[in-house]
């Protein structure tokens, strides 16, 4: 294996792109390592990215959006006051990967091309309309962060394309959003069942809201029909249960060594109304 | 395969060894450097047993690369007495009974050390929700969270 | 201080610091990976991904072809001709004919780094006929289930049954149907339990060395250095005494590490090699999927009680796999299960059942958690049904000293009664539950146990003391026996040093296991001790000119045995070490024995859960247990025994299971998924030490290990019984089970 240290995202894109065997992109490393370790993935080149300037920084832009680079670890976004008033549910999706060691290291991006149906960051960035930034051999792209994942372990990068930075929209005024993931135990585990909910009030009714899914699919999955539940409500209780029917009608999920069908179904109702609650009071600023 | 020569600082001495860059920090501590105390429980980030900080930061060395310590700032269990004065965790541990294989105790003990070093005054909760992380299959973590409180009482200046 | 009828002591029941502690809590301590040796080489196992496969072909050309591959060993590198149990070792630890379960070892390699030996065991190229298999113990038991092993049932076993079940267990007394025709409410129920493992978070470890003449020597993390020596040089064919075994400090072992797995592996890897040390450390996988879990079961219970509590008749048939060998602990979880009550008649059926899974080790109370989910869960839901306090039943019907078990023999001391009453005057009894709360009780049982014992111990020419026993201190038992010895001969706790030692120094011993660690090293070290004093006394007898036995020993010194011995100072142990050299030489004492006079030791906890009633998920708010530890000589580390029992009985109650998919492979290899509880999972432990002496012991130590993990299961499965009012009879009760039966309601 070979290690490379590039000091820019061209050149590390160019190193992929050249690279006749497997590749690794390195900035957190706790799934790559892992891999490695087990025997999975065996890379004949592994490209740290953590030289190249400007991969640790968090950005907030005076209109408001944010851009994060792709090493910055969860225990640091946590650490970001800015970041978690005007992305809570962005926050606490990432903090909720592994352990306190592992936020230490563990980074978004990374969470995003890992490719897990169930990663925890994944699901309110796709509420939040995050979009990444890609390098590539033949130049830079932006496109959704719901187009990343192709399935397990799969994502629609191509050969050589590394993403620099990850950009939340601005969160303007009377928004609020929430990630809840159910997992057997406390904490330490990948989630059974992942809900992200991002929504914006006028006075009390919501005027826009998006629902993601994650664990549910083979890729996390938009579910429409339950932002459109709560649309134009104040999320009352008759709109609280369309929310939860319809988040579990979106849910198309296998039985694994995690959890039955039966069960993740049930549970994206369940943690679609209780993420709803706190998107909701988080926008009303309480 | 081509070894990386690799010049850091652990426990506040220079350094340096050779690392084929598959191996973890783990590897490297365990193996070039001499230093056993960080232990490998899982090799995958789920027991926290290797727990080590990295210019301050908690991370698990199984989840670290070696070549990866290239000019950082490395402490791990076998920095964590002065001399020959234990650090007021590593003296409760002891008093607490917060051990009883002993396996798990340096990762909880860097880990622990981590957090009071940011948060002199954790509740119970958060001590508990910190050192999750940290697999213990002996105690039930009673005496080991009753030596985490204990510890950061005296480091406040608390009597116990 | 503790305290009996008789004698107040100085030492016994104190806490003072470990003697290890300082090298625990500095990473000093070494641990089986942590050792190296000259020239060493490093070992990797080539495993099944095959739950049930015909070994057709092993191809090791390419693997030997790498630079710095030094040898390759299959099972043809291992003598023939083994039987029994010896065989049984054998094959499990390198497959022969056929591959039995997903991860069994069939070849290792040995190369001068790691890195090179996991590359090379990936080049060694088997060739597997893959067989039908099977996993679940009701269907291994089936007529036409796909047959593991012919030829391994013994006579026990009744014609026409698969010959997957290897042992047929029976005992009983009374006439149960007319027992069950005079109760006023008879129910049945079934129930299963997945297999669990130890978890210990040290990996198996090990670096051994052999050469051409079978001699040999190992560093290994292990509960029995003795076990290692006996099993390795029987999978060998090597002599016993060449083998020289050093435990290494131990990373938790909970009975998982009583046997061999890797071990042979490495010295033949050696033997091969020219001799030179082979190390072989275990990843979690292997741990997971290739050491010895626990079996799992399936069990049917009846039970007759009369309106006032009485049980008037039990009816039990017990269904257990232990993996591809004989030795599921079906008879402990019967025995176990049944211990705590009298229950007029009983009629008791056990089965062992092979499976393609891997060889099943003990585990805490190896049997006794599963035999007592089913008893005590039944019991609970009658307690319900009849209207009764499930605390006052078990008071009603627990036995006392003198009661006949169950399963026959008379119980000595023991203090099941005492255990209830501190349970019932316990303050969490009195916590008030709120919605989706409820409360579970259970009572649970281990016989504790002996087991061949040597121990010595030597006085120093400075008067302090060193003690050498052949049990590793896997949780505080160096401070046990050194206050035990140290009360004995009335000296500093500081002044005495105790030793695991290696196979080379010391008479045989059995492991650390069966809770006997302080019991039967402690009573050795105390017998051994009295006979240095005994030595001591002479000593001072021949400067006094005077009988033996008119000098007695107290507070660490000779003394005249009472005015009629004559006038003399005490001669302390420091004088007495002293002048050894000159007045006969070393000083010590020994003792070897299966020491008598076990005591066993009931408990009881009672849980406080939470059910979440849309998720099914368990959150626990309290938790108590109490034990009768005949005496604690250190308490914190009969707590530490108590609260870690407890949080493993409720990792196997509510999240651990071991998964299979359908063709046989485990699932959840990992600490991820293999979900151990963790500290934001638990509350604080509440722990009452009971203390109901044993008279067998010097200090009365009953054994504290086991018992602790049987009551969770039955405690937290009725606890969710009174929170939701649904019975959960299948463990784990994860959240999808709970959230299904719940939806069942």
């Amino acid at each position: 294996m070979k290690y490379h240290t590039p000091y820019s995202f061209e050149e590390a894109a160019k190193i992929a792109a050249q690279a006749s065997g497997t590749t690794r992109f390195l900035a957190g490393g706790t799934d790559v390592l892992v891999q490695m370790r087990a025997g999975i993935v065996l890379p004949e080149e592994l490209i740290d990215l953590k030289k190249i300037p400007g991969v640790f920084d968090m950005i907030r832009n005076e209109d408001g959006r944010w851009r994060i680079g792709a090493a910055v670890p969860g225990a640091k976004l946590g650490a970001n006051d800015a970041l978690v008033a005007d992305w809570p549910g962005v926050v606490e999706g990432m903090e909720l990967v592994g352990s306190t060691q592992v936020q230490g290291r563990a980074t978004l991006t990374g969470n995003l091309c890992n490719g897990s149906p169930a990663a925890d960051g994944v699901p309110a960035l796709v509420a939040a309309g995050a979009s990444v930034d890609i390098t590539g051999p033949n130049g830079t792209r932006t496109i959704a962060v719901e187009d990343i994942p192709a399935g397990p372990g799969k994502t629609t990068l191509t050969k050589g394309e590394v993403i620099s930075a990850i950009n939340l929209p601005a969160r303007g005024n009377n928004g609020g959003d929430a990630y809840l993931r159910f997992i057997p135990r406390t904490e330490m585990d990948i989630a059974v069942v992942g809900c992200a909910v991002n929504l914006t009030l006028d006075g009390d009714v919501i005027v826009a809201a998006k629902v993601a899914l994650g664990a549910v699919a083979p890729t996390v999955i938009v579910a429409d029909e339950a932002a459109k539940a709560i649309l134009g409500t104040t999320l009352d209780d008759a709109a609280l249960d369309k929310l939860a029917a319809a988040a579990s009608a979106a849910a198309n999920p296998i039985s694994d060594k995690r959890g039955s069908r039966e069960f993740r179904i049930e549970v994206a109702g369940v943690l679609a109304r209780r993420a709803a609650k706190i998107a909701y009071a988080r926008a009303k600023g309480e | 395969m081509s070894n990386i020569h690799v010049t850091t600082t652990i426990n506040g001495d220079k350094v340096e060894f050779l690392a084929d860059p598959r191996e973890t920090l783990l590897d490297c501590l365990r193996d070039k450097v001499g230093l056993t105390g960080s232990k490998e429980g899982c090799g995958t980030g789920d027991c926290g047993a290797c727990s080590v900080t990295v210019d301050g930061t908690l991370v698990c060395s199984c989840l670290v690369l070696g070549v990866e310590a290239e000019g950082k700032d490395i402490r791990t269990i076998e920095g964590m007495a002065e001399g020959g004065t234990l650090h007021p965790l590593q003296r409760k541990f002891i008093e607490h009974a917060a051990l009883q294989c002993g396996f798990c105790t340096p990762g909880l003990l860097v880990a622990s050390k981590a957090l009071l070093d940011k948060n002199p005054s954790p509740t119970e909760e958060e001590v508990r929700y910190w050192i999750a992380g940290n697999l213990c299959r002996c105690t039930g973590y009673d005496k080991i969270v009753r030596a985490i409180m204990d510890a950061a009482a005296e480091l406040r200046g608390e009597a116990a | 201080m503790a305290k009996d009828e008789y004698r107040e002591f100085r030492l016994v029941g104190t806490r003072p610091d470990r003697p290890d502690g300082l090298d625990k809590v500095t990473g000093r301590a070494r641990y089986g990976a942590d050792m190296t040796a000259p020239g060493m080489l490093w070992g990797a196992v080539v495993r099944s991904p095959h739950a049930h496969a015909r070994i057709v072909k092993i191809d090791a050309t390419k693997a030997l072809a790498l630079d710095g591959v030094k040898s390759v060993v299959t099972r043809a590198d291992f003598p023939e001709g083994l039987t029994g149990e010896d065989w049984n070792l054998q094959e499990n630890t390198i497959a022969g004919e056929r591959a039995l379960y997903d991860g069994h070892a069939v070849a290792a390699v040995a190369a001068t780094s790691r890195f090179l030996a996991e590359e090379a065991a990936r080049l060694i190229e088997v060739e597997y006929e893959v067989l039908p298999h099977v996993i679940d113990v009701d269907e291994a038991m089936k007529p036409n289930a796909p047959v593991i092993r012919e030829g391994v049932s013994d006579a026990t076993v009744p014609e026409g049954m698969s010959p997957n079940v290897v042992r047929k267990i029976e005992f009983g007394n009374g006439d149960v149907d007319a027992a069950f025709a005079a109760a006023d409410l008879v129910m049945e129920k079934s129930f299963k339990t997945e297999a669990t493992h130890q978890g210990y978070i040290e990996p198996h470890a090990c670096v051994g060395q052999m050469g051409a003449d079978g001699k040999g020597e190992m560093w290994v993390c292990t509960q029995g250095q003795w076990y290692i020596r006996k099993m390795c040089s029987a999978v060998l064919g090597t002599e016993a005494s060449q083998l020289r075994v050093t435990p290494s400090e131990i990373g938790g072992g909970f009975g998982g590490k009583t046997t061999i797995f890797m071990e042979p592996l490495a010295l033949a890897l050696s033997r091969k090699a020219g001799g030179k040390p082979v190390k072989i450390v275990m990843s979690r996988s292997e741990v997971l999927r290739a050491t010895g879990p626990t079996a799992s079961a399936s069990m049917d219970v009846k039970l007759g009680m009369k309106k006032d509590g009485t049980l008037s008749g039990v009816k039990v048939e017990f269904r257990m796999q232990g993996g591809a060998f004989p030795g599921a602990p079906t008879e402990f979880a019967l025995y176990c299960g049944l211990a705590p009550y009298t229950f007029g008649a009983v009629e008791a059926v056990g089965y062992d059942v092979i499976a393609n899974r891997p060889r099943c080790a003990a585990y805490r109370a190896p049997g006794a958690p599963m035999g007592s989910f089913a008893v005590e869960s039944l019991l609970d839901e009658m307690c319900i049904e009849l209207g009764l306090d499930a605390l006052d039943v078990r008071f009603k019907n627990a036995v006392v000293t003198g009661d006949r078990a169950a399963y026959g023999p008379k119980f000595g001391s023991i203090g099941f009664v005492e255990t209830l009453e501190a349970v019932k005057n316990h303050p969490n009894l009195l916590a008030e539950l709120g919605p989706n709360q409820g409360r579970g009780i259970a009572a649970g049982y281990w016989f504790n146990h002996n087991g061949e014992t040597s121990v010595s111990m030597a006085i120093s020419e400075d008067g302090t003391v060193q003690v050498s026993v052949g049990t590793p201190d896997i949780g505080g038992s160096r401070a046990s026996i050194a206050l035990m010895v140290a009360e004995t001969l009335g000296i500093a706790y500081e002044d005495v040093r105790v030793n695991i030692a290696e196979t080379g120094s010391l008479g045989v011993n059995e492991p650390t296991h069966g809770s006997r660690a302080t019991f039967a090293s402690g009573k050795a070290a105390v017998l051994a001790t009295e006979a240095a004093i005994k030595e001591m006394c002479k000593r001072a007898a021949n400067e006094w000119g005077i009988e033996p036995e008119a000098v007695e020993w107290k507070d660490g010194a000779a003394r005249p045995a009472g005015p009629n011995a004559g006038q003399f100072p005490p001669m302390t142990i420091k004088e007495i070490g002293a002048a050894m050299g000159s007045t006969g030489g070393p000083i010590s004492g020994h003792h070897e024995s299966l020491p008598d006079g076990v005591g066993a030791s009931f408990g009881a906890h009672v849980v406080d859960v939470e059910v979440d009633p849309e998720t099914g998920r368990t959150t626990i708010l309290r938790y108590l247990v109490v034990q009768d530890a005949g005496r604690a000589i250190h308490p914190s580390y009969v707590e530490g025994q108590y609260q870690g029992g407890a949080a493993q009985g409720i990792g196997w109650a509510l999240n651990e299971e071991y998964v299979y998919d359908d063709k046989g492979r485990l699932q959840n290899s990992v600490f991820l998924d293999y979900r151990v509880p963790l500290a934001s999972d638990l509350p604080m432990i509440d722990t009452v030490i009971v203390e109901v002496p044993n008279p067998g012991h010097p200090y009365g130590v009953r054994g504290v290990g086991e018992t602790g993990i049987t009551p969770p299961l039955p405690a937290l499965a009725n606890a969710v019984r009174a929170a939701t009012g649904v019975r959960m009879t299948h463990l784990p009760m994860s959240p999808s089970k709970v959230l299904a039966a719940l939806k069942a309601r």
